[in-house]
């Protein structure tokens, strides 16, 4: 369960958001809006990279201002660009890599590792040099190591962005088989249907709130 | 740049399945007694026990030149300079000997993950938290290095590509701002991951 009340975030001289109030339980939640709207700034808030400035978000009944580090440990993030967030040199050890903090046997460590890695199509990639994978593969490593922890919550800013298509129907795919809840912030719209709930933003407030299609609806009218 | 960004061999070999400190300490020991090593022959010796540990390690003849390849030109000058100075004997221990070393720790490299290097150095480490040093943020701080490598030499070819899509190719300023830029971007972006993967707690 997330909860927004009343969440007020300014950045310098700039209102990013205003006024956002919203409970989010359900399983499969869209976010979209035109660029610079606070999507993603909405999506930061959600595991604690982000604060705001006035009112509070609650994830998992703990409020992130005073609970961001115990709210990361249950909250994976995935980013648009998954250069940045694969930190070993090779794909098994960046997933592993995840589980660090968490000081599991080797063999743990390794089964966990092996599943995940399966789980996403990368079985054949676990020697791999992470930086020789295509841009696909490198979003698909960065969720295996998102997911590698089991987080309750996942968050997801712009994932296929980048991604040609055939990658973006692989992370539908996997998004409809996850079985936590899921967060997704995008422009790809075909990408949140069949979602339970879709929030258009615009200029920092939510505009539209409803079903996919009544939201995307909203959001093609705005932006014509 | 390949010996830092994934030069690792995957294989079974005896070599692979040694713990990587046992190879760092042996690397240290076989350096030393390259070091003390003071003819060609006996270097010879060692050259061939060298080629037994590779063909022992079973990762192929293009890994083992790789190992080497980077340091070619400077062995061939380091032969040139030492062959006018002290004759051809002393020329060629020399450049032997580091040669020799070179295909050493490139072998350790190559039969090692860095996730295992890091660990052992993490491990060496553990006494430094009395003074305060985390092994864990030195860990990751080499790591990170070793990640940025491929990641800003991509970075400098996009920035050389639209260089040149522009027709500015001999601009250091249009080189280096991006560049700068682009590189501290990433720098943000990888400290949020960071923080999102839960490692800054």
């Amino acid at each position: 369960m997330i909860e927004f009340a009343d969440v007020h975030v300014r950045l310098g001289s700039r209102d990013v958001l205003r006024g956002i109030t919203a409970c989010l339980p359900e399983r499969r939640v869209g976010v979209v809006g035109a660029n610079g709207s606070g999507k993603s700034t909405l999506a930061r808030l959600i595991n604690g990279l982000a604060l705001p400035t006035s009112g509070s978000v609650t994830v998992l009944g703990l409020d992130t201002r005073r609970h961001a580090a115990k709210i990361r440990r249950g909250v994976g993030f995935l980013f648009t660009d998954p250069d940045a967030q694969i930190v070993m040199p090779t794909v098994a050890e960046d997933v592993a890599f995840s589980l660090r903090r968490k000081r599991l046997p080797r063999e743990e460590v390794e089964r966990r590792v092996a599943e995940v890695l399966a789980r996403y199509g990368l079985a054949g990639h676990a020697d791999h040099p992470a930086h020789h994978l295509s841009g696909g593969q490198k979003q698909l490593l960065a969720l295996c190591s998102v997911m590698v922890l089991e987080p309750d919550v996942l968050v997801m800013d712009e994932p296929t962005t980048l991604l040609d298509l055939r990658h973006s129907r692989q992370v539908a795919d996997l998004l409809r088989e996850m079985p936590q809840q899921v967060v997704v912030v995008s422009h790809d719209l075909p990408l949140l249907a069949g979602f339970d709930r879709v929030l258009v933003l615009d200029e920092g407030r939510v505009v539209a709130d409803g079903t996919p299609d009544e939201a995307i609806a909203h959001y093609r009218k705005i932006m014509s | 740049m390949t010996g830092l960004t994934g030069a690792y061999v995957p294989g079974t070999s005896p070599l692979h399945r040694l713990p990587a400190g046992a190879k760092l300490g042996g690397l240290a020991a076989a350096c030393t007694v390259l070091v003390l090593l003071g003819s060609p022959a006996a270097l010879a010796g060692a050259a061939a026990a060298v080629a037994g540990l590779y063909a022992l390690a079973r990762v192929g003849v293009a890994a083992a030149w790789a190992q080497v390849r980077p340091v070619r030109w400077f062995a061939v000058a380091l032969f040139a300079l030492q062959w006018f100075t002290v004759g051809v004997e002393g020329a060629a221990v020399t450049t032997l000997r580091v040669v020799l070393a070179v295909a050493l720790a490139g072998l350790v490299t190559i039969t090692t993950r860095t996730s295992d290097m890091l660990a052992t150095l993490e491990r060496c480490l553990a006494p430094a938290r009395f003074v305060g040093l985390d092994p864990f943020r030195v860990s990751l701080l080499l790591s990170l290095t070793i990640r940025s490598v491929p990641v800003l030499t991509g970075l400098a070819a996009r920035v050389r590509e639209a260089q040149r899509a522009r027709g500015v190719e001999r601009s250091l300023r249009a080189f280096a701002v991006p560049l700068v830029v682009g590189a501290l971007r990433h720098a943000d972006a990888l400290g949020e991951a960071l923080s999102a993967r839960g490692l800054d707690d």
